[in-house]
């Protein structure tokens, strides 16, 4: 298939599940500032979302505090914000008209039906229950997106592509959810394992739909050191660092098989799926947390420089 | 061409033409309110699969659907046999010319055409002079302009020969009123037209270079995803299983075109190309194109790649050649034109000057190289202001112009906000050649939806009908 096809429907993936990731941070942000624990960590839950979602530099430039109206815009509507989730889903539907031949039928029809329902939302309805309206919203329309993808998609390389956009940038997401916790979201001053500490885990589990199937696995309760094991090397977990690198060293290794040729991505994706199966927990935070999260996203990255290398130009 | 104005069903008490009984009976049966319900399902259907066309430089929203009239346009199969006879002859002929212009130019020889209309012409492509093109086939899709006014006068307005667009309405149309009419469907006898695609990859396969192999790798070059044609052109490449190419997804090496792909560099044979001849290669036109592939033109030359349509075809459709069609018919294939011409004015001679700025309010007066509408003058529908514009445009530039006379296009029944009454329409059939000439039975019906307009252009608020050939 053309590079420039492969390119595109990488790039779809990756935009719906941006858009979905998004939306989960934003709804657990908006819970946690609900709660009477939100007062204490004096509203640092605004501020965290903005550093998760990769959006610094760009939300201070034109915003000086991080109040809910602000970031619900900058991150969910902003044109001027290249990831914002409107942004997202214009970038996908955008590249999904380029490549529609690669797509099927339902493919095509939700990202388009969700393109024309984008521009009817309306910005100033988005307090309260039409905030969460339109969150669980952005997440169905990624659920029933990816939901399409797997249905109705022949499996070949154009299949693979699209996974592999979604397992890059679930991982990557997935990193920076956990990473924010660590470093910016606790207070310097509470107490680890406090009040505020235990419902911003909880926040952190939330955001990656893996509250329940935590107590699931683990019986001790909310624990740091349990919550980053399950995110990051319980491979049972669909969202956990793990899982999406091994789907990601699937989808090389099909698209290896298919055009017979292997390339530096294989190798690098076979290394980085060792370290996380045969890593111990316990190293992670002799390494710390911080420090292992930051390696973890700039192999992610380099990984897709090579696939882009590879495959997509 | 009569005054009174055609009505292909029938008006008023006239007697109900025999293909449109069937249709007439089903009008009579169906109440308004399912016609509008029937029209909103259709408007659903083509917003959700995103068949939608770009109007330039109007603002407003940048997708636009074409209107898509319900009430299928009808012709009988006797009908039928002599529009895609004279359709055959007339793509015969213009294809031999194109060949001639290129070749030993005999027919400037013995007279017919004058040189200067061939050389100082814009769409003449020089580099294309002496270059052999495989099975001598210029035009592969040709679209034909015709309209009616009469039972059995059909007139053809102009041909293109280019890169023609519409046959995707052609075949969505055909979709869609199966999907919201089958009742009235299944009560005709209604020849299929989706086979297109079939054809086209057989007519592009059947044109391909002379040193490729017996399956070769066919594309769609499309200028990509602003082109007003763009869901078109991913439609054709869709259905027929090719890959839909941008330029920079090409590149040519030692004469052979290659495009980029996930397992590395694959050889091009056919490339349909819907980017215009001043941007397929920025080495041998215009420097400035991205659309197309530097030294593509190098490898058209070789013979190393086939282009459809062929580079310079344009000659054979620009409205001043128009008006030589029959005389290339009867020069070429020693036929009579099955299909007429328009009486046409060319304002670059001085007779036909003098007439046409007397009457301008009479006439309808085109650009030369104009398409889609604009730049265009219809003279019993102008204000003053409009006619004052005209006078002094052709004045400047006369040879930039043609005229001629106002047709009373026929009408077929629309569904408007009036309810169901007469429209103008024009029909666009669709011509493939490759090493044989096929033509599906049916095309594109555009249709002036204002009432007495008589300007069917997309671009210009017209809209579409699904076009039905009836089998004997």
């Amino acid at each position: 298939m053309l590079s420039r096809t492969a390119d595109s429907l990488y790039w779809i993936a990756r935009y719906m599940e941006r858009a979905e990731n998004l939306a989960r941070i934003l709804r657990v942000t908006d819970r946690l500032s609900l709660m009477p624990q939100g007062g204490e960590s004096g509203g640092s839950e605004w501020h965290s979302t903005v550093v998760v979602s990769d959006c610094e530099e760009g939300f201070y430039r034109k915003y000086n505090d991080a109040t809910p109206e602000h970031v619900i815009s900058y991150l969910a509507f902003d044109p001027d914000n290249p990831s914002s989730i409107r942004r997202c889903i214009e970038a996908a539907r955008h590249n999904a008209r380029a490549v529609r031949t690669a797509l099927t039928t339902e493919q095509w029809e939700s990202l388009n039906a969700t393109w024309l329902e984008l521009a009817l939302i309306q910005e100033n309805r988005m307090r309260g229950s039409g905030l969460h309206r339109f969150l669980d919203w952005v997440r169905d329309r990624s659920l029933l997106f990816h939901g399409g993808t797997v249905a109705t998609m022949l499996r070949r390389d154009s299949y693979h592509f699209m996974q592999l956009g979604t397992f890059m940038e679930r991982g990557d997401n997935t990193a920076r959810i956990l990473d924010v916790k660590y470093h910016v979201l606790l207070p310097e001053h509470a107490e680890v394992g406090g009040g505020i500490d235990y419902y911003q885990w909880a926040s952190i589990l939330r955001a990656v739909s893996g509250y329940r199937s935590y107590h699931v696995l683990y019986k001790e309760g909310i624990r740091p050191w349990l919550i980053a094991e399950f995110l990051i090397m319980r491979e049972q977990m669909p969202r956990s660092l793990i899982s999406s690198t091994a789907r990601i060293k699937d989808c090389l290794d099909n698209l290896g098989e298919e055009y017979g040729q292997r390339h530096e991505c294989h190798r690098l994706a076979g290394q980085y799926y060792s370290q996380l199966r045969f890593g111990k927990v316990g190293d992670v935070f002799h390494q710390g947390l911080h420090e292992f999260l930051t390696r973890y996203i700039e192999q992610n990255n380099q990984l897709g420089v090579e696939i882009s290398r590879s495959y997509l130009m | 061409m009569g005054e009174a104005i055609f009505d292909e069903m029938g008006l008023n008490g006239a007697e109900v033409r025999r293909a449109y009984q069937g249709l007439r009976e089903w009008l009579d049966e169906t109440p308004a309110e399912v016609l509008s319900l029937r029209r909103e399902e259709a408007e659903t259907f083509f917003r959700r699969i995103g068949i939608t066309f770009a109007v330039y430089g109007e603002g407003g929203d940048p997708e636009r659907i074409i209107p898509f009239d319900i009430i299928p346009r009808i012709l009988e199969a006797a009908e039928w046999k002599y529009i895609s006879a004279g359709l055959v002859q007339r793509v015969r002929a213009l294809n031999a010319f194109i060949g001639d212009v290129y070749g030993a130019q005999e027919i400037v020889r013995a007279g017919l055409v004058p040189l200067d209309q061939i050389i100082l012409n814009e769409t003449y492509q020089h580099q294309m002079q002496g270059v052999q093109v495989p099975a001598g086939v210029y035009t592969h899709v040709s679209g034909i302009d015709m309209v009616r006014v009469g039972p059995e006068e059909f007139y053809v307005l102009e041909d293109n020969v280019r890169t023609p667009s519409g046959v995707s309405y052609m075949l969505e149309n055909r979709e869609i009123t199966m999907r919201l009419f089958p009742e009235l469907f299944s009560r005709h006898n209604v020849a299929p037209v989706d086979h297109y695609c079939d054809d086209l990859l057989v007519t592009l396969s059947s044109v391909r270079p002379r040193n490729c192999d017996d399956d070769p790798t066919v594309a769609l070059l499309t200028p990509g995803i602003y082109n007003s044609a763009y869901y078109e052109h991913s439609f054709l490449a869709d259905q027929m299983g090719v890959e839909l190419v941008e330029g920079p997804d090409l590149y040519v090496k030692d004469d052979i075109v290659y495009m980029r792909t996930t397992e590395g560099p694959k050889r091009v044979d056919v490339i349909y190309r819907r980017v215009d001849d001043d941007y397929l290669d920025p080495l041998a036109f215009r420097p400035d194109s991205m659309l197309g592939a530097a030294g593509l033109m190098n490898a058209y030359r070789e013979g190393n790649v086939t282009l459809a349509n062929a580079v310079g075809a344009g000659i054979a459709d620009d409205k001043s050649t128009y008006t030589y069609v029959p005389a290339m018919i009867e020069f070429y294939l020693g036929e009579k034109p099955i299909l007429r011409n328009v009486p046409t004015y060319r304002c670059s001679e001085p007779d036909d000057y003098a007439y046409v700025i007397e009457r301008l309010d009479e006439l309808v007066v085109k650009q030369v190289h104009g398409s889609g509408g604009y730049g265009m003058l219809v003279g019993p529908k102008a204000t003053r202001a409009e006619l004052a514009v005209f006078t002094q445009l052709l004045k400047a530039s006369p040879e930039k112009y043609i005229a001629q006379p106002t047709l009373a296009l026929s009408t077929c029944p629309t569904f408007v906000n009036e309810g169901v009454a007469p429209r103008h329409v024009d029909l666009r059939p669709f011509v493939l050649a490759g090493t044989e000439i096929r033509v599906v039975p049916g095309g594109l019906t555009r249709v002036a939806l204002r009432e007495g307009s008589l300007v069917v252009n997309s671009s210009q608020g017209g809209g579409t009908k699904d076009t039905w050939v009836l089998r004997e």
